[in-house]
């Protein structure tokens, strides 16, 4: 082991002005990461942000470490290159709802099902914010846009599916009115060996503001969303007075205070059991309607299996084993050569 | 006799590959030069029997040197009706054909769209060639009587007894081919053989069968001195990657998604994983280049290869390449375009792409192979350019070239050129920011990696402030910016050799110049011509962008130029805008290489005008 490395969070800050727009939820993410970065016990040098394009993609500019603001989706593909014959750096991937899901889609489901060591973290505004104002794959139905003055037709996506679909390994949503989850979130995806895949619910205050309220607002976020604790019971309301029971593999929310539930009931938070993730990453209800469940925030789903760093340097050793390092005029001259006398 | 072309063809389940591989390798071990051209059916089974499901093999060897894979053939080795009738037209007359009666037969007849009445041994169609036929079905199920193995087994080796034959006729040793065999069925010994049984079976029924009175004898060639082995193009281009990854000291990155006929590149690659060689089979042609884009950041030689729609789809990341000024190398084995086009057919019509195909003034140097072993050489020279000067280069060679093959005078690894990475050194904390964009003399700026303390930065795809690297909408600092990356790459032409004049006089009435695949054509044509008093030069370019410094000296010592491309006139237009110079085009759009006669017709038009 190398001396030991102190950082402060501002050793992260580069010289550029940061340029989101001001109060942007951009700013607290990037707060917090520079606060998780002196943690991760990484030296600068070894250290990568690689994003897309879109407002979040900025991200690398003002971290002070190696950075590449590439092009639009294929974020996840330059940073698997870097991770394959990089293994020992840190690769954290910055990427959007239209970067992640929509034009850079096929990256991302396949660096999910070959698990590189990289955590991506997926700011989610629900709309196109360097465009200026058309509507996201995870925007509502119906939503009216630049673009679709008439309200949207396309049906959003649900980005955590998305990633449980794709077999990903790490699978949690955090939001960035909630500097201390987000944090917890970061240190825990970064902890996890594999992708970690992190959706962070991200007000845009110029073209979609107050999208996520119904989630961070102090009067309607203990009805409207649950904070997943592993081995705790899934609580949620002011009073914590509502559940969650499982009923095989129907969810159902009872109210704690009518007697017929005590806590033992509820279903406890197995982040291990993809089934169960399966079915959290479900309780997707529009906000708008009439809400059955609230909305989780945490990690949903967790699972140890081979990364392909792992396994492809693997290959590379084995095959240097079993057939010796690699002789350039062997390799050159074949198996079968002849001689042109003078 | 000096030279023989011989052509075999048949269903594309008769083994026509292997055989003609076979009798590639065993010719070439014999000392004869050669040149051959693989004819794939576009389909991976099309109906067997059919004109559409033909596999077709050419070789032209002989004991003189051979440029071309022949235009015409002497010998017509067909398994089947179908592939007579698709290839008759290729045989020279008077020309040899050797067939398998048992694919002439009722089914096979109507399979391959003769009428009721038709057949082409016995209506006369034949009557101008030297025809032997032998039902090699029926020969080889007579052979492995007996050897226990079932029908379906000893009908898939018959291809050996043609091979058998045909090595009787040009009085050649089995070793090579039993050798093989045995290698690759060690694990079914029984079959190994079995085939061989055959393959001397049918070199017996050469002796015995009194088919010829003179068997055909083609001694050595008089080759330049050295040590050879038989090369394929795509087998080539991936050997230049591993020297240029060892002779550099960088670990080869590979990001690559299948496409006909750049796949082979990978397979072979993927091979070599003792080289410390990491292949990646990317999700599509995007995620192949930009993934070899972020190794290239992580310090690796990186790497990737398509063909036509595949490097379309590449664009925008090259254009981010460009950008970053980080050493990449695409290599294009082009095919029939446009879109999904020709794609088991040979074109050289990306030469317009590869210049000039992307958003923005971003140049990217351009290389070509002039033939299958020429592969080697030439993407190792885009491995050097793109690591010393720190940009994007492409690599164009084709499908002729890359599934062609013939012998080559391998070097030794150490008489390769070296290649030399210049990596930003660490630094202090307490240092003057780091300037990623900082450039040498030659407007290189160094490769500073990920791990090098002190050298952190961010780049991207925005235009950036020289030096600095950071983000610039400044209007004069993008001017300079598009002047010095276009500066940099025009810089190469100094670190390349001048061109020399391939052939004929060095100067005269008639410059051929070439690029890319049409080597061995041209090649042969001036030869040809110089030697019937034509006054004719020949030179074959493989620095495209940047070209050497030397070209406009050698046009101006000639009163025509003539450009023999096949597609519809891409380098004649670079080299007229360069030079303003009335070049000739010669265009062939067929999916086929040129004749030679066709460029010696082409020639003479020019020389007698």
């Amino acid at each position: 082991m190398a001396e030991e490395i102190i950082y402060k969070p501002n050793d992260f800050k580069t010289d550029q002005d940061v340029r989101w727009c001001p109060g942007c939820g951009d700013y607290s993410i990037l707060k917090q990461v520079q606060s998780v970065l002196p943690e991760i016990g990484l030296k600068k040098e070894d250290i990568a942000f690689i994003s897309g394009i879109g407002c979040s993609s900025r991200f690398p500019y003002y971290i002070d470490t190696f950075g590449m603001h590439s092009i639009h989706g294929r974020a996840p593909a330059i940073a698997s290159g870097l991770k394959a014959t990089r293994p020992e750096l840190g690769v954290w991937l910055i990427t959007g709802d239209g970067d992640g899901l929509s034009i850079g889609g096929n990256h991302l489901i396949h660096i999910l099902r070959r698990n590189f060591d990289v955590n991506i973290l997926l700011f989610n505004n629900e709309i196109y914010g360097l465009t200026k104002g058309q509507y996201s794959p995870t925007s509502e139905l119906g939503k009216r846009t630049k673009s679709t003055p008439f309200g949207s037709l396309d049906h959003p996506f649900n980005p955590l599916a998305v990633a449980l679909g794709a077999d990903a390994t790490f699978v949690a949503r955090t939001m960035d009115r909630d500097p201390i989850h987000i944090r917890e979130i970061l240190s825990e995806g970064n902890k996890h060996h594999g992708t970690s895949f992190i959706e962070i619910y991200q007000n845009c205050n110029v073209f979609n503001d107050g999208t996520f309220s119904v989630f961070t607002d102090k009067a309607t976020k203990p009805i409207t969303t649950v904070n997943l604790k592993e081995g705790e019971p899934l609580v949620f309301g002011a009073e914590n007075e509502k559940g969650i029971v499982l009923e095989g593999t129907n969810p159902r929310v009872v109210d704690l205070n009518s007697g017929d539930y005590a806590k033992d009931d509820l279903w406890i938070h197995d982040p291990t059991d993809r089934t169960k993730a399966n079915i959290l990453s479900r309780f997707f209800d529009d906000p708008r309607e009439e809400m059955h469940f609230p909305r989780p925030f945490g990690v949903f789903y967790k699972e140890d299996r081979f990364t392909y760093e792992d396994v492809l340097n693997e290959q590379v050793d084995k095959a240097r084993a079993d057939l010796g390092e690699g002789d350039l005029d062997a390799l050159l001259r074949g198996n079968n050569t002849w001689e042109i006398q003078e | 006799m000096d030279k023989v072309t011989i052509l075999f063809a048949g269903d594309s389940g008769d083994g026509i590959q292997l055989t003609g591989s076979q009798f590639s390798n065993t010719t070439a071990l014999y000392g004869n030069d050669l040149s051959t051209f693989p004819d794939f059916p576009a389909e991976i089974r099309a109906p067997i029997g059919t004109v559409a499901g033909v596999s077709g093999f050419q070789i032209h060897f002989g004991s003189t040197e051979i440029y071309t894979p022949g235009d015409e053939c002497d010998v017509l080795v067909v398994m089947n009706a179908a592939a007579l009738k698709k290839n008759l037209n290729r045989l020279k007359a008077r020309g040899t054909v050797v067939l398998n009666l048992s694919g002439f037969d009722k089914r096979n007849l109507k399979l391959a769209g003769f009428g009721d009445d038709e057949n082409p041994i016995t209506d006369g169609t034949l009557d101008n060639y030297v025809v032997t036929q032998m039902d090699v079905t029926k020969l080889t199920r007579d052979r492995l009587k007996g050897s226990g193995l079932s029908t379906k087994e000893i009908d898939r080796s018959k291809n050996m007894f043609v091979l058998g034959f045909i090595y009787w006729m040009y009085n050649r040793n089995l070793d090579t081919t039993v050798n093989f065999l045995r290698e690759k069925f060690a694990k079914k010994p029984e079959i190994a053989e079995a085939n061989i049984d055959v393959l001397k079976a049918g070199y017996a029924f050469g002796e015995t069968s009194e088919t010829f009175s003179n068997r055909f004898e083609v001694k050595p060639a008089k080759m330049k001195a050295g040590s050879y082995r038989n090369v394929m193009g795509n087998q080539a281009t991936a050997m230049g990657l591993i020297a240029a990854s060892v002779k550099s000291g960088l670990k080869l990155f590979y990001g690559g998604y299948p496409i006909t006929p750049a796949s082979d590149i990978l397979h072979e690659l993927s091979r070599h994983k003792n080289f410390g060689v990491y292949t990646f089979q990317a999700e599509d042609e995007i995620a192949g280049i930009s993934s070899a884009i972020g190794a290239s950041f992580g310090g690796s030689l990186a790497v990737t290869a398509s063909s036509g729609p595949g490097i379309a789809l590449k664009t925008e990341a090259l254009g981010l390449a460009t950008m970053l000024e980080l050493p990449l190398v695409i290599v294009n084995v082009q095919r029939g375009g446009p879109s999904t086009g020709l794609p088991t057919k040979t074109e050289q019509a990306d030469l317009m792409q590869a210049i000039y195909g992307r958003n923005g003034e971003a140049p990217i140097p351009v290389v070509a192979a002039k033939s299958p072993s020429d592969c080697f050489a030439t993407v190792y020279e885009a491995c050097r350019i793109a690591v010393e000067h720190m940009t994007p280069v492409f690599c164009l060679t084709d499908g002729y070239i890359a599934n062609g093959a013939e012998p080559w005078r391998y070097p030794a690894a150490a008489d390769l050129k070296p290649i030399k990475a210049r990596f930003a050194e660490p630094r202090e904390e307490t240092d003057e920011p780091y300037l990623p964009y900082q450039r040498d003399e030659n407007g290189v700026r160094p490769w500073a990696i990920p791990g090098t303390p002190g050298v952190q930065h961010r780049i991207g795809g925005l235009e950036k402030e020289d030096g600095t690297g950071n983000v610039s909408y400044d209007p004069e600092n993008h001017h300079h910016m598009t002047k010095t990356r276009a500066e940099k790459v025009d810089n190469i032409a100094r670190f390349i050799p001048d061109q020399e004049v391939d052939n004929g006089p060095d100067s005269g009435k008639v410059l051929v110049i070439g690029w890319g695949s049409t080597y061995g054509a041209i090649k042969t044509a001036v030869k040809e011509m110089v030697a019937e008093g034509y006054s004719v030069g020949h030179i074959h370019l493989r620095h495209i962008f940047p070209m050497p410094q030397n070209v406009g000296e050698i046009i101006q010592r000639f009163d025509h130029v003539l450009i023999p491309e096949l597609n519809n006139g891409q380098l004649i237009r670079l080299i007229r805008d360069k030079f303003l110079v009335d070049a000739k085009p010669l265009n062939k759009i067929q999916g086929m290489p040129f004749k030679a006669g066709e460029i010696k017709d082409a020639i003479a038009q020019l020389h007698n005008d």
